[in-house]
């Protein structure tokens, strides 16, 4: 066991694949000699060299179409967008080429490719460097959405994506880069992407989400077991496709579900979720769904009194929770 | 007519042959689909009519057991070259489950065969070009010798992934050749609607490669750019752009008329260099094949395209449910 931040365990994850399978390589802007502009790939140029760890020009869709055509090829690629939101001019390349290539070709060809982003607020991004974009590409099968939330899933789930033989948006929370740090086991290790993992066991009331927002939901349930109401929190971990099973086993456990996302609300993953209960738990739950989310505006505003109207924390995770158990 | 003879480009009487029947073949396979489709039988057809040469001709320039292919639509004949049968292009125009393209799933001319190395490709125009820029990476990481070929038309040229494509090739000197099928529309639009510059070609320069625009009637033309492109891709010299200058001898597609857009007195002029008949002069004036040498190749091409959509016809389409298959792996 090390004690590692998020990100070491997103570099750790990155620098064991490349060791353990040669076809592993990192494409992407600033990503060779100056490791990152927030240094994931820190000290990786130095040990496999500019071909392994290639510095693009600045042009998201040839960073996914290239990576695209090397995995076709065989390669297994790991694309960096700098920041999820600069996602946006490689939607073709990721939803009509990467999410398609199995379908189209009726399993003559694949694409395995990862293709990670720093997503997420708090950081005081403004507009176009803190959104979430989960919700684009979920609605789009071919494609795998993981979301971790710990520096342990971190290093199991990343490897799992680069081993994956479809392609995986790896979305990282950059808040939770340096915010979070835990133990996590030197050995090798891979998590099952697709499954959705119980952060902590409780009766009362159920919360299911993702990302960052697990880390929120964990401290709100510290404070309200001091109050006598016990959570139980589903870290859903792949956003898409989503484990079913899972979801609707914690919403019958506790009967009140929150669902948390830092996303804006209509049509997010949440939404989905919400319908997964809806459509299997009717006799099993005590309250209407609870669903608490980012306002419906385009994103994340610059000013720090408007992010935090717009972010969500602990104390926003806490009340609801609190609401429903009175419910 | 050829203005280079084949024997100094190194082609033998056979290599000619080969690509005359290719060229010939793709010509018959495409306007037996306008049959088709006009009989009702299969829902759409889109043509290399008019562009054989030029696919052919580049095709053959390559190693066609190594080199890798991202070809677009109408690349009937650089299919073929790279051992797609006609059997093969009949299954997908009538989307039957034997298809190797897609299985039926895709629209007819989205290629892809992978044990011909022929990258599946997509609608979107231009998506293809990055990802053959992505197995040049790969060919240029592991040292191997092998190049990619990848093609789009002029109004596709336009495209963001174009830019992005030949951009990545130039600045990381990548062993890819793009050749530009220009036939001067991109379904009703014109290329001077589609282009502020006279040539694609004038395009290579901004992505610091050679530019050139070569008689797309000519396989013989096309054979030698293409192979000198080849050579430099292989040298480490990088990529090259290449616009081959063509005619598209049919409407855009089976759902298209072109007589609203087009001047036909000027395709009726571009016919008269149609390539299947100006190289079939030239291998007879060359003496590489008599008049009755040419019937018979044209009776044998014939059969081959009926059995070929006799037996396409004939096949099964794939169980509805398959559908559901192939999502991802299994
Ligand atoms: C991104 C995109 N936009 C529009 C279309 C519809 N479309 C299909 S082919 C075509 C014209 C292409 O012209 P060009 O690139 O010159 O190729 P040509 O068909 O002439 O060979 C258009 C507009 C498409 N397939 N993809
Ligand atoms: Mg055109």
């Amino acid at each position: 066991m090390t004690v590692m931040t998020y990100i070491q365990a997103v570099t750790t994850a990155l620098k064991e694949e490349m060791i353990r399978d040669e076809n592993v390589f990192i494409l992407g802007e600033d990503v060779g000699k100056k490791g990152g502009v927030f240094k994931a790939t820190e000290g990786l140029y130095e040990q496999f060299g500019e071909y392994r760890v290639l510095d693009t020009p600045l042009s998201e869709s040839a960073i996914a179409g290239v990576g695209i055509g090397a995995a076709m090829y065989g390669k297994r690629p790991v694309a960096e967008m700098q920041f999820a939101d600069f996602i946006m001019p490689a939607v073709n390349q990721i939803i009509s080429e990467a999410a398609r290539i199995r379908y189209r070709s009726n399993n003559d060809w694949s694409c395995p490719i990862t293709i990670r982003a720093p997503y997420g607020g708090g950081i005081h991004g403004g507009l176009y460097h803190s959104q979430s974009v989960e919700a684009i590409f979920a609605n789009q099968p071919g494609l795998k959405i993981v979301m971790p939330s710990t520096p342990y899933d971190v290093k199991g789930l990343l490897k799992a994506a680069i081993r994956d033989n479809d392609p995986v948006l790896f979305f990282e929370h950059k808040r939770a880069y340096r915010l979070l740090k835990e133990e996590v086991p030197k050995e090798d290790y891979v998590l099952p992407i697709g499954k959705a993992d119980i952060k902590r066991e409780g009766s009362d009331v159920t919360v299911i989400t993702y990302g960052l927002c697990v880390h929120f939901a964990l401290q709100a349930a510290e404070k309200l077991q001091a109050e006598g109401i016990d959570t139980h929190i589903l870290d859903l971990r792949t956003v898409y496709p989503l484990d079913k099973e899972a979801i609707i086993e914690a919403a019958k456990k506790t009967g009140k579900v929150l669902l948390v996302t830092e996303d804006n609300l209509e049509g997010s993953i949440i939404s989905e979720v919400s319908a997964i209960i809806a459509e299997n738990c009717l006799f099993d739950l005590d309250a209407p769904i609870k669903r608490l989310a980012g306002p419906d505006v385009p994103a994340m505003p610059y000013a720090q009194p408007m992010e935090q109207f717009f972010v969500i924390d602990e104390d926003k995770i806490e009340a609801a929770i609190r609401d429903l158990a009175e419910f | 007519m050829s203005k280079t003879h084949h024997k100094s480009l190194g082609l033998t009487n056979d290599d000619v042959i080969e690509m005359y029947k290719t060229m010939l073949l793709a010509r018959k396979v495409d306007e037996r689909m306008w049959l088709l489709n006009r009989a009702g039988k299969i829902p759409f057809v889109i043509s290399c009519q008019g562009q054989e040469a030029a696919q052919v001709g580049a095709a053959f320039a390559l190693d066609r057991k190594h080199d890798y292919v991202a070809p677009y639509y109408r690349d009937l004949g650089v299919v073929l070259a790279f051992g797609m049968t006609a059997t093969d292009l009949m299954l997908a125009a009538f989307a039957k489950a034997e298809d190797p393209n897609s299985g039926g799933r895709q629209m007819p001319s989205h290629f892809g065969q992978k044990k011909n190395r022929i990258l599946t490709g997509s609608s979107p125009v231009a998506t293809q070009v990055p990802h053959a820029v992505g197995v040049a990476l790969a060919a240029k990481m592991e040292s191997k010798d092998f190049v990619s070929f990848v093609t789009l038309g002029e109004g596709s040229s336009n495209q963001g992934d174009f830019h992005e494509g030949l951009n990545f090739a130039g600045v990381h000197k990548l062993p890819v050749i793009t050749m530009v099928e220009n036939n001067g529309y991109a379904i009703s639009v014109p290329l001077e609607k589609q282009l502020a510059c006279k040539s694609v070609a004038d395009r290579g320069i901004g992505y610091g490669m050679p530019g050139i625009s070569v008689d797309g009637h000519d396989p013989l033309a096309v054979y030698e750019v293409v192979k000198e492109a080849r050579e430099r891709a292989i040298s480490g010299e990088g990529p090259t752009l290449i616009e081959a200058l063509t005619t598209r001898f049919t409407a855009h597609s089976s759902d298209d008329d072109d007589r609203q857009y087009r001047d036909l007195t000027e395709l009726e002029k571009a016919k008269q260099r149609d390539p299947i008949i100006t190289f079939a002069n030239y291998l007879k004036n060359e003496e590489v094949l008599t008049e009755e040498e040419l019937n018979k190749i044209e009776s044998e091409i014939n059969d081959e395209v009926n059995k070929a959509t006799d037996y396409a016809e004939n096949a099964p389409f794939a169980d509805p449910d398959h559908a559901l298959k192939y999502v991802y792996e299994e």
